[in-house]
């Protein structure tokens, strides 16, 4: 099981304390009219930008966006003064966590989406294209002079590339988010050991490795972008490349916020060596990012 | 099974707030249970309307009533509302109502996030539904969106129709994290695994599959979003892809999608018929690893949508006997349900009339797709009418029948009337009837070869159609009975008992009728 037992009191099987229902609450609504405002606004913008065409797609993306943070701010702070304040027992604990788990499981399917994909294509369609299986007609009436070949850099229609190379940047990319995995549990035992001054460094530091991180992706897509001639439009090596780096960028971001807000809270004096769960989502979030890098790496990168 | 249901000196006990604000802010199970399935019947007529405008069309040959593109659109948006906006939020709102008053909980286990899995939806399906009055239409590329339809071929409105997909999930996943979390922690003191209900434990496995399959599903249409509007080339041969990826990628979110349709109304049937056959349910311990099989299995057959793709026979062989080994556990289930009824006292009322007709007419539907299974005839049947009388006999009298039949069953105990036996009977017969009239003869059309999503079709499917026309008006009709039927038991009628039914065992009938805003704020015990 991803969960790990914190001696959070043992109160399980005997005693019930009251488990703590929520009164009635505006946020969710905030946030339905939020994502209602960013598919909505997105799905025109999306249109608007392809045709070049002027409209309030834009617009309304970014007000989804402001909604949804003003939601995020009203309603994490709900949760946090509920739980300073000793509402949420250990059972209320174990729903967070064992929701936290199941949300990282879909994650992880997410993203499995994406590497079926460029399974599928490299060893599936390619071999296809070039005539593999019983699809040699394919291979003689589509693209005779098609080669198939991995990193994809010459398309079937023609659009050449040049492949990302493997050593250098990604891998010092690599070696930042792997540190900072390591930097990120150095912080927790710091937290469960209640030393607060190896906390505030190690959470920083992470932070730090994080932001560099995303810095040196952003470069790298500069690169691949004007040197390397690798674009999103670049045939199926390219559309792997920039979706899973990308929704990993993302995730990784994500994951920085997260990150951030709870080195704010740690300022602030927020959670003790027995509980901490808020600490422990982005954690678990901070090192599931950096498990699917990983596998990115290896397939994307190096095989 | 006892409860001892220990009243709470709470101060809001049974304090309702009043007005919109109590629908709008709520973090109670029931009001959200109430919620998703009144928005489950509104959008089941709305799909419905469209199923009646395709009917129309069909009712005899040539153009009659709409454009071609017109008609793909309704075929398209009709199926997309009937799955994602009629059959799994009525699910979804029967797990709300009824999970944690199954397992003894004081509501779901995280009361905001369920409000805002609600609140998703009427906007997803606004924007769904908007995109139908935008210039060049809505989608029509059928709910299965297969690329290059959805790219290449596709409207200005694909764009809506990925964004809309995309919060469908993030609502579905919430909702299925919801209940998970709920059956997992929220279970009262006794209540173990294998005491649990049959309809907690189909809806864990249910929310489980939601789980690892609603993302792939939200992988899948990014990719439909970025081959169209960014020139990547996922679906697009000429760049390295193939649409074929497109089907594979789809059905493996697809498949365990019908069974997330269907595992519920396994839950329901298997807690009706023991209530009306008096008896306790025959094999429950192969009820849960009868479930769990096919949950297994339901991610090792997908590609048997997709026999005529032209994939290497070992992969056709690999699917075709997967496929049929989900008839093992099948099979399982409709023995105990008729097993459990062999020799019971038996009475007839409308939720075991709408249980019995799903046992009978699901099964049908399980053959058919047992037919469907084996790759070399599925070259004949593969997108023909066969295929939508399979999954309309699945989908229609398996899964909206059992969700009918536990919007009876558990009616008395969301409103504290009784429903009007009568009227039900009614509405029940005129169903039966009306929908095999509708389904039974597309069996026959479609091995005769009647292509499927066309708006025409070759004279002599026309006297079979007009009669499928007839029958799908009727059903469409038959339904206004049962709106009759919920609005005059949510006013009034008989009172209901606490048990309601008279072989009713378990949590939820131990508690008054209709059943108090805050049930179980301390665990029952169970023994």
């Amino acid at each position: 099981m991803l969960l790990r037992r914190h001696n959070l009191g043992n109160n399980m099987s005997k005693t019930y304390e009251k488990y703590y229902v929520p009164a009635q609450s505006p946020w969710p609504i905030v946030g339905a009219v939020a994502l209602f405002l960013i598919a909505f606004g997105a799905g025109n913008y999306v249109n608007e930008v392809t045709r070049q065409q002027p409209g309030f797609g834009g617009y309304m993306l970014a007000a989804g966006f402001v909604v949804l943070i003003f939601m995020l701010f009203g309603w994490f702070k709900n949760v946090i003064d509920e739980s300073m304040s000793g509402l949420y027992s250990a059972q209320m604990d174990r729903s967070f966590r064992q929701g936290m788990s199941w949300f990282i499981v879909s994650e992880v399917m997410f993203f499995m989406a994406f590497f079926g994909a460029l399974f599928y294509g490299r060893v599936i369609a390619l071999d296809w294209l070039s005539g593999g299986s019983n699809n040699a007609m394919t291979f003689e009436i589509l693209w005779p002079s098609f080669e198939a070949m991995w990193p994809l850099v010459k398309t079937p229609g023609g659009i050449e590339t040049q492949a990302m190379p493997a050593t250098g940047l990604p891998l010092i990319n690599t070696a930042i988010l792997v540190i900072s995995s390591v930097t990120l549990h150095f912080a927790h035992t710091g937290l469960e050991q209640n030393k607060r001054g190896q906390l505030k460094i190690m959470l920083l530091v992470t932070l730090l490795l994080g932001a560099t991180f995303l810095g040196l992706q952003v470069y790298e897509y500069i690169h691949a972008y004007r040197d390397l001639g690798l674009t999103l439009a670049s045939g199926f090596y390219g559309n792997t490349f920039f979706l899973l780096t990308g929704f990993h960028g993302m995730h990784v971001t994500l994951g920085a916020i997260i990150l951030l807000f709870v080195f704010f809270r740690v300022l602030k004096g927020h959670f003790t060596p027995e509980k901490h769960f808020a600490f422990q989502a982005a954690a678990w979030y901070w090192h599931f990012v950096d498990v699917v890098w990983l596998c990115l790496y290896v397939f994307v990168y190096v095989i | 099974m006892s409860a001892v249901v220990t009243d709470h000196e709470h101060e809001h006990h049974d304090h309702k707030p009043a007005g919109i604000k109590r629908w709008l802010y709520t973090t109670n199970h029931k009001d959200i249970g109430t919620m998703y399935l009144v928005f489950a019947l509104i959008m089941f007529f709305i799909g419905g309307a469209m199923a009646m405008v395709i009917r129309a069309e069909l009712f005899q040959p040539g153009m009659q009533f709409v454009e071609p593109n017109f008609f793909n659109q309704m075929t398209t948006v009709h199926g997309l509302i009937m799955v994602f906006g009629a059959v799994m939020p009525a699910f979804t709102g029967l797990a709300n109502w009824m999970i944690p008053m199954m397992i003894g909980a004081p509501d779901m286990a995280l009361p905001r996030m369920n409000n805002w899995s609600f609140w998703i939806l009427p906007f997803a399906f606004l924007i769904l539904l908007m995109s139908l009055f935008m210039p060049g239409g809505g989608p029509s590329f059928g709910w299965t969106f297969y690329a290059p339809l959805s790219t290449t071929y596709s409207g200005d409105s694909t764009a809506l129709f990925v964004f809309s997909v995309h919060i469908m999930g993030i609502s579905s996943i919430m909702g299925a994290i919801n209940v998970i979390v709920t059956i997992f922690n929220l279970r009262a003191p006794g209540m173990t695994w294998m005491k649990m209900p049959l309809f907690v434990w189909t809806w864990l496995i249910t929310a489980f599959l939601l789980i690892m399959v609603m993302p792939v599903l939200a992988g899948v249409v990014t990719m439909v979003l970025t081959d169209k509007y960014f020139g990547t080339s996922f679906f697009d041969a000429a760049g390295g892809g193939d649409p074929v990826l497109f089907q594979h990628i789809f059905w493996f979110f697809g498949h365990p999608e019908v069974y997330i349709m269907i595992l519920p109304a396994f839950g329901i049937v298997s807690s009706i018929v023991p209530t009306f056959a008096r008896k306790p349910l025959f094999g429950y311990a192969s009820m849960v690893y009868a479930t769990s099989s096919i949950a297994l299995l339901s991610f090792l057959v997908w590609a048997h949508h997709m026999f005529t793709t032209g994939m290497p026979v070992a992969g056709a062989l690999f699917f075709m006997y997967c496929t049929m080994l989900i008839a093992v556990p099948t099979g399982v289930k409709v023995f105990n349900w008729v097993a459990t009824m062999w020799r019971g006292a038996m009475t007839f009322e409308v939720p075991m009339m709408f249980a019995l007709a799903f046992i009978v007419l699901f099964t049908i539907g399980g053959f058919s797709g047992l037919m469907l299974a084996i790759t070399p005839a599925d070259f004949q049947y593969h997108d023909t009418y066969f295929v939508v009388a399979h999954f309309h006999y699945v989908l229609v009298t398996g899964a909206v029948f059992s969700i009918i039949a536990a919007a009876y069953y558990w009616l008395p105990k969301w409103t504290g009337h009784m429903y009007d036996e009568k009227l039900g009977q009614w509405h029940f017969w005129c169903s039966l009837i009306s929908v095999n009239m509708l389904f039974f003869p597309m069996h026959f059309v479609g091995l005769a070869g009647m292509p499927r999503r066309i708006p025409d079709y070759a004279l002599q499917f026309a006297d079979f159609n007009a009669f499928i026309s007839i029958g799908g008006f009727l059903f469409g009709a038959s339904q206004l009975i049962f709106v009759w039927v919920l609005v005059k038991c949510a006013r009034g009628g008989k009172k209901a008992t606490a048990q309601v039914w008279e072989g009713a065992e378990g949590l939820e009938w131990e508690v008054p009728s209709p059943a108090p805003y805050h049930t179980f704020e301390t665990p029952p015990v169970i023994k």
